[in-house]
């Protein structure tokens, strides 16, 4: 019988880390930001059909980067975890909160028992009455979870991204902020300095603080359009 | 977290996902009939077609036995924005079943990325129906209504069920419920093709009037209490309710036109 080679545990999960960070950094990006009506996701997405961000319920939405089929599969499973608890309690005992300690736990797992980690970082965002009170969860490929306050940006080059972010003078007045100026800046911070993302390439969802029970919309091209051309 | 291994996987219906987790929403084990015990029953409903779509109506009583048990029972709902669902029957059943019919429909919706087509839904209401059977047999039998605006084919539509789950797609109109001979009698009258959505919600008002005044566990306009039925209208627009307002208008309207036949001529 061969004796497996013994590997170091920091090893092994240093491994794990490293393949996982490579699969996320081949991804593009999107970033979530709070403004004065809600919450914008703006990623880039050159698909029009396999989205990035979709409504997970009434108040919370669910945004993915790196691998398509393994993100997907974690949000069909808060879709499923957020109808099943609201039937057996009630609408309003669904929170984000709840939801990214269940990711953070499937992630957990998975990174540190399954041969491959998944290679997603991934957002759940809930829109509150007031912005004080909304949510940004970040969640890592490795089960940690981030509790971010006005924006955050997933995905690769994601350093580069919260850098170019933070120059922008709007983040101190996000209260007040217009969709288009968020969607500007989450764009040029986005494109960089080399390019612009073209129109379809962004894909735009947001979360109204209206007060309607369902508060997730997605844009279509034209209002994407509208907003980016002025 | 319900994390599910691909291949073995509920999909995109919610009544099968609360199975894999354990949850059974129809009582399928009821050891005696209950028949006998006098429950609350909601009545009579209706919808039409008009020109840009669907009106549906239902009254607001719900009785057990002779006693009225609700006055303001809410048995039209929409489902989701383009359609919508009305019950007759045993309301506890029935309201079990708008409440798992109109998670069933977005939890497709979320799942899937797009709406399911209007037949697909009427094709769901028409499994949850089934799956009442049992039930059925024992007395709780629950009867819906099911209309909305097909946005495929760009007009409205609507069905009809029983309590096997047969579904029937209707062309002019349907009623259902303990006073729907009445209301079907006056909506089959003054049905028109192409009607106006004003008199589309005039001629359900009128057929819910009638079946009030003929059948005792169907209730009428209560301007006491300002509790007038539900009437909505489904269009490509949506789900939209009519205001109370309006149909207190309409309600005038019709006691003058009762008033006036009882003149001498």
């Amino acid at each position: 019988m061969s004796m497996p080679f013994y590997v170091a545990p920091e090893q092994i999960m240093k491994d794990r880390a490293d393949y996982a960070r490579k699969g996320i950094a081949r991804g593009r990006a999107l970033i979530a930001i709070q403004y004065s009506a809600g919450i914008a996701i703006v990623a880039e997405n050159p698909s029009n059909t396999l989205r990035k961000i979709s409504e997970i319920y009434d108040r919370i939405a669910f945004a993915g980067v790196g691998k398509y089929n393994e993100f997907d599969q974690l949000r069909v499973s808060g879709v499923r975890a957020a109808d099943l608890k609201g039937y057996q309690y009630s609408r309003i005992d669904v929170d984000a909160r709840s939801l990214a300690n269940q990711y953070a736990q499937i992630l957990g797992q998975i990174f540190t028992h399954e041969m491959k980690p998944l290679e997603v970082e991934i957002l759940v965002a809930e829109v509150a009455d007031i912005a004080a009170n909304d949510q940004l969860f970040h969640i890592f490929y490795d089960g940690t979870v981030l509790d971010e306050r006005r924006f955050c940006v997933l995905g690769g080059d994601s350093d580069a991204i919260y850098a170019r972010m933070k120059e922008s003078s709007l983040l101190t007045k996000l209260d007040t902020a217009q969709l288009s100026d968020v969607v500007q800046l989450c764009r040029s911070a986005l494109s960089g300095p080399d390019r612009q993302l073209a129109v379809e390439e962004c894909e735009i969802a947001i979360l109204h603080r209206s007060g309607d029970r369902r508060a997730f919309t997605r844009l279509d091209d034209a209002e994407v359009n509208a907003l980016i051309q002025g | 977290m319900p994390f599910f291994t691909p291949g073995d996987h509920p999909g995109a219906s919610f009544a099968e996902l609360l199975k894999r987790v354990g949850i059974d929403p129809f009582q399928k084990h009821l050891t005696e009939s209950t028949a006998q015990v006098h429950l609350p029953h909601a009545t009579t409903c209706v919808a039409l077609r008009y020109a840009d779509g669907v009106v549906m109506a239902g009254d607001r009583r719900a009785t057990s036995g002779n006693v009225i048990s609700h006055r303001s029972m809410e048995k039209v709902v929409s489902a989701d924005k383009f359609s919508g669902v009305a019950i007759a029957g045993t309301a506890g059943p029935a309201m079990e079943m708008i409440k798992l019919f109109q998670l069933q429909l977005e939890h497709y919706e979320k799942v899937e990325g797009q709406l399911l087509s209007l037949e697909g839904k009427a094709n769901q209401l028409s499994m949850m129906v089934r799956g009442n059977l049992p039930a059925a047999m024992q007395g709780l039998v629950v009867v819906p209504i099911f209309a909305g605006y097909d946005l495929q084919k760009g007009y409205g539509r609507l069905w009809d069920y029983d309590p096997t789950g047969g579904r029937y797609e209707e062309r002019e109109f349907v009623a259902t419920g303990s006073g729907s001979v009445h209301a079907g009698a006056v909506i089959k009258v003054g049905w028109r093709t192409s009607m106006p959505q004003e008199a589309a919600v005039r001629l359900a008002l009128k057929s819910l009037w009638e079946a009030a005044d003929s059948d005792s566990a169907t209730g009428g306009p209560d301007t006491l209490r300002g509790i007038y039925p539900i009437v909505a209208s489904i269009s490509a627009r949506g789900w939209e309710r009519i205001e109370d307002a309006t149909l207190s208008h309409f309600v005038d309207e019709l006691v003058a036109e009762y008033h006036e036949r009882n003149q001498e001529v």
